[in-house]
């Protein structure tokens, strides 16, 4: 983490206020605009979405998931589980992935956060939309915004040089190929129950190999 | 004449909407005024209630409660039985049954309310596992001559016991409903369903209210695989009794450990095989008992029952089989529709059975096999005449060769002696039965109508449901086939009880094959009701449509069903032609089990079936490989845990279903032998993929170790004990 924001989960934050002291992030306890009941306690925050800014004034237990789809109306963001198991709810924050249901929204000030809605630009599809239509990456599409967020992310983390599980050998640079193992193993955090994984699989190593032959 | 449209892989219909965030589900719903509901569910198995209390702490004078003395029509989940109530009375009979349901603007209020609402029951014994079972719901018997006159000539006889757990759906988007009410127009719901007129018709009681008053729409659907075929009869009810109550549209919508714990799984099952053969491993007796647990109401268990008795014989020629079925009552939540119906139950067991028999009689499991299998002309156990072209022996070793079976076989055995993780490779051939059984099809006369536009285009009306197997692609490619049009210049109408006919339910395997063929027929009806040329282009047809309709408007086109001809069932005995068509096929699994950890890693999977005319070769692939995943998913991990006759492991960590790593390399194959009463040739495919996988991989598990394996899901502990590590 780079930024100096307190990371706070929200197993954290909902046990901390259970206890009885509510805790707030120290920078922002000077936005709270409403103090009485601490349960209800508001914060005005500025929220960059895909662009565009905007100002809301949340409970700081409002998950980004929740804000976004409704307090923002951005409901191309999927709510599978709300506990960070299913990998639907996946968004960018800053260009990385991260599941927003397990993310404050008032974590998130001034950071960019991109969601499925934000994936096209100049009524054009991005790269991996495009793939995934062409090689039939989805059935039901409830996943498939978390899918395409997850593998858009996820081709920036390998040129990136990150390594995964299924990485063969740490010590040595990476290889130039992103295996399908790797692909795989990278997205194994986004659930799809129609099961249309090797087609998932075709799509991103389509989008990389693209990438990679420019 | 050349097919265009129909064998080409053309773009999902809805994928433009799919990928972009467009498509609505029903939780992006949002209608002026709504609010929230919650069900509040029994915490006991069995019990009466004595009780209910709203504790201080909310405002409950804010809160819209409905309880079982509100519902102004009948308080049933009209679908079979009638046994089911929408909220409980005097008793409850399951965990999790509902009770009463509230309703407030303010969600995090709502939960708080949920805590407050205090049900004191006088708890009574309950029933929780199939071995204490005896109340029967229903039961079966499928006689073929008499299996017990032959048991003394028999060379050998095998016995086997099998069971497997209950599977949860997990479609990714949870059961939910919109709902709205109007004095004047009735019932509105919108929700994530299957079957649009199964709403409409349990409402109708629900609210005593005529067919014109109950009006269903789907949305766009997130996964259902069965789920979401006769639960959402229960929350569009709920859902609406709350809009009615409030005079305000409710949203509806269940989080992860609701849906998990409180709505409808595969039914948990236990098969007992004897199984005689002669001398050369002719199948002289099949004798089957097969027990299905079908929790506290009857929901659609009769029917899962009927479909796992009708192929619990599977693909063999014998001349006499008897199988005995029984649905027990328990009081758990009601197991429901999923995926196969009570096929891949009593399948995993036969083709387990299979193997062990091949054994007892010293011959391959492929063999054995082929010796047994169904011939055109042969009869199945209800005695249906197998009238289509059938080569199961070809079939079953174009699989094998695919798969490279003979000389896996011969290696692993070679390379298991000196390794710890022991290799195996085996095989499951079955068949599923497309569309409703028996009389089902005759029954629900389905109805498909399609009618021109004013942008010289043809909408599709019909109550098919899609929920990502591809109903709208592939309805779509056989209007624009059969118009001799192109596929962008015809759409699908939403369903919508309100403006498209009843075409049944989007269930049994039954859109292409039969609503499909319905498509087929009004396509031709509405060319003649076209003023069109003996030849034209697409471009023409468009332009004829167009100019027609601003002349003289909207023109339409009708299809009702009609039994093929020939078609003889009768009900009282389970006799006659239970489907008007088979899928067949033969399903090959290669294994790795680590003997230091019981663990078994499916390497491998070779899927060859033949289910008449592939419409859509891309989607079709879709489905088998979705279905195989489902299939290793409950061969391998998916373990619903109970506990007081509920789920415990009801979250998405612990109940574990395959990710993008469980996956094997697969290869899915196709054989195509058109049948002439589906739509372009086609047969059922959504159901068939989710039979063949669980025994191929306990097949292959058998092989790579030596041990046999009767239960699903078959998990590492229980491995590791037959290997002797713990225990």
């Amino acid at each position: 983490m780079t930024d100096q924001r307190p990371d706070v989960t929200r197993r954290e934050f909902v046990g901390a206020a259970i206890g009885g002291a509510i805790l707030v992030p120290a920078p922002l306890a000077a936005q709270i605009v409403k103090t009485g009941d601490a349960a209800h306690a508001t914060l005005s925050i500025n929220l960059s979405i895909n662009n565009e800014k905007h100002t809301l004034e949340v409970e700081p237990r409002v998950t980004l998931l929740d804000a976004l789809r409704e307090r923002l109306q951005l409901t191309g963001t999927k709510k599978g589980c709300d506990h960070g198991q299913c990998g639907a709810c996946t968004v960018l924050v800053n260009g990385r992935r991260v599941n927003s249901c397990l993310r404050f929204a008032v974590m998130h000030e001034g950071d960019e956060i991109t969601t499925v809605e934000g994936l096209a630009k100049d009524g054009r599809l991005h790269p991996m939309q495009t793939a995934f239509v062409e090689h039939d990456a989805l059935q039901c599409g409830y996943c498939t915004p978390g899918q395409i967020c997850s593998a858009v992310a996820l081709l920036d983390e390998w040129k990136a040089n990150t390594v995964s599980a299924a990485t063969p050998d740490l010590s040595r640079p990476l290889s130039n190929e992103l295996s399908d193992d790797e692909i795989r193993e990278r997205m194994s955090g986004n659930i799809c129950r129609c099961g249309a994984y090797p087609n998932i699989v075709t799509a991103v190593r389509a989008v990389y190999q693209q990438e990679a032959n420019l | 004449m050349a097919l265009r449209v129909v064998g080409s892989s053309v773009q999902r219909k809805e994928v433009f909407a799919k990928v972009t965030g467009l498509a609505e589900y029903v939780d992006d719903v949002r209608l002026p005024g709504m609010i929230h509901g919650l069900t509040i569910r029994s915490t006991v198995a069995r019990g009466r209630i004595r009780e209910i209390a709203f504790e201080p702490g909310v405002p409950w004078d804010e809160f819209v409660i409905v309880t079982a003395r509100d519902i102004p029509g009948k308080n049933i989940v009209s679908l079979i039985n009638d046994d089911q109530p929408y909220l409980a009375e005097e008793f409850v009979n399951h965990l999790h049954e509902p009770v009463l349901l509230l309703a407030h603007g303010d969600k995090d209020l709502l939960r708080k309310a949920r805590g407050l609402v205090r049900i004191e029951y006088d708890p009574l014994p309950a029933i929780f596992q199939l071995e204490d079972a005896t109340e029967v719901m229903k039961s079966y018997q499928i006689t073929k001559g008499d299996v017990d006159s032959v048991w003394a000539q028999a060379a050998f006889i095998v016995d086997g016991e099998y069971s497997t757990g209950a599977q949860e759906h997990v479609y990714i988007e949870t059961n939910g409903m919109v709902a709205t009410y109007d004095a004047e127009a009735g019932v509105t719901v919108r929700g994530s369903l299957q079957c649009p007129f199964y709403l409409q018709k349990a409402l109708m009681t629900l609210f005593g209210l005529p067919a014109g008053k109950i009006r269903i729409i789907q949305q766009e659907t997130g996964g259902a695989f069965g789920g979401k075929e006769e639960y959402p009869s229960m929350i569009a009810g709920h859902a609406a009794l709350l809009a009615w109550k409030a005079g305000r549209p409710v949203k509806l919508v269940y989080d992860r450990e609701e849906d998990m714990a409180a709505t409808t799984k595969r039914h948990p099952s236990r098969t007992r095989h004897r199984t005689a053969v002669d001398s050369e491993g002719r199948l002289l007796a099949m004798d089957i008992e097969f027990t299905i647990d079908g929790g506290a109401y009857t929901t659609l268990s009769a029917v899962v029952l009927s479909r796992g008795t009708i192929h619990a014989a599977g693909p063999y020629r014998c001349d006499n089989i008897r199988v005995r079925s029984s649905a027990l009552t328990t009081n758990t939540p009601p197991h429901g529709a999923f995926r196969g119906f009570g096929a891949p139950q009593s399948l995993f067991a036969l083709e387990r059975q299979m193997d062990r028999v091949a054994r007892a009689a010293g011959l391959s499991p492929e063999e054995l096999r082929r010796r047994n299998l169904l011939h055109t002309g042969d009869t199945s156990s209800t005695g249906q005449t197998m009238q289509q072209p059938l080569d199961l022996e070809g079939l079953q070793r174009r699989a094998l060769d695919a798969a490279g079976f003979d000389e896996k076989v011969e290696r692993f055995a070679r390379e298991n002696r000196t390794s710890a993780r022991k290799r195996g490779i085996g095989f499951a051939t079955f068949m599923h039965g497309a569309g409703f059984t028996g009389s089902g099809e005759r029954y629900l006369q389905s109805v498909v109508r399609l009618e021109t536009t004013a942008e010289g285009k043809v909408r599709i009306l019909a109550s098919m449901t899609e929920m990502g197997q591809g109903t709208n692609t592939v309805l779509t490619q056989i209007a624009a086939e059969s118009l001799g049009t192109e596929y962008s210049q015809v759409e699908m109408a939403r369903p919508d009880t309100a403006l498209v006919p009843n075409s049944g339910p989007t269930v049994a395997s039954r859109t292409s094959m039969i609503v499909g063929k319905l498509v087929e027929k009004a396509a031709a009806e509405l060319k003649k009701a076209l003023p069109l040329p003996c030849d034209y282009s697409p471009a023409e047809f468009g332009e004829c449509v167009r100019q027609h309709y601003a002349s003289d408007g909207a023109v339409s086109a009708e299809a009702h069903y009609q039994e093929p001809p020939g078609v003889h069932w009768d009900d009282a005995n389970y006799r006659g032609d239970a489907y008007g068509a088979y899928s067949w096929a033969t399903y090959v699994a290669e294994v790795t089990v680590d003997t230091a950890t019981g663990e078994v890693q499916v390497d491998d999977f070779t899927a060859l079936q033949e289910i008449g005319r592939v419409l859509n070769p891309v989607l079709a692939s879709g489905q088998i490989e979705g279905g195989v995943i489902q299939g290793l998913g409950w061969a391998l991990y998916e373990n619903v845990q109970w506990k007081d006759g509920g789920m415990v492991n009801n979250q998405m960590t612990n109940y574990v279903i395959p990710t993008s790593m469980d996956v094997p390399r697969m290869k899915v194959l196709f054989e195509e032998v058109p049948y002439e009463h589906g739509a372009m040739g086609a047969k059922g495919i959504g159901e068939l993929p989710m039979d063949g996988p669980a025994p191929a991989v306990l097949n292959a598990v058998e092989n790579a170790l030596g041990i046999d394996f009767f239960h699903l899901p078959l998990l590492p502990e229980e491995v590791l004990s037959a290997l002797g590590h713990v225990g």
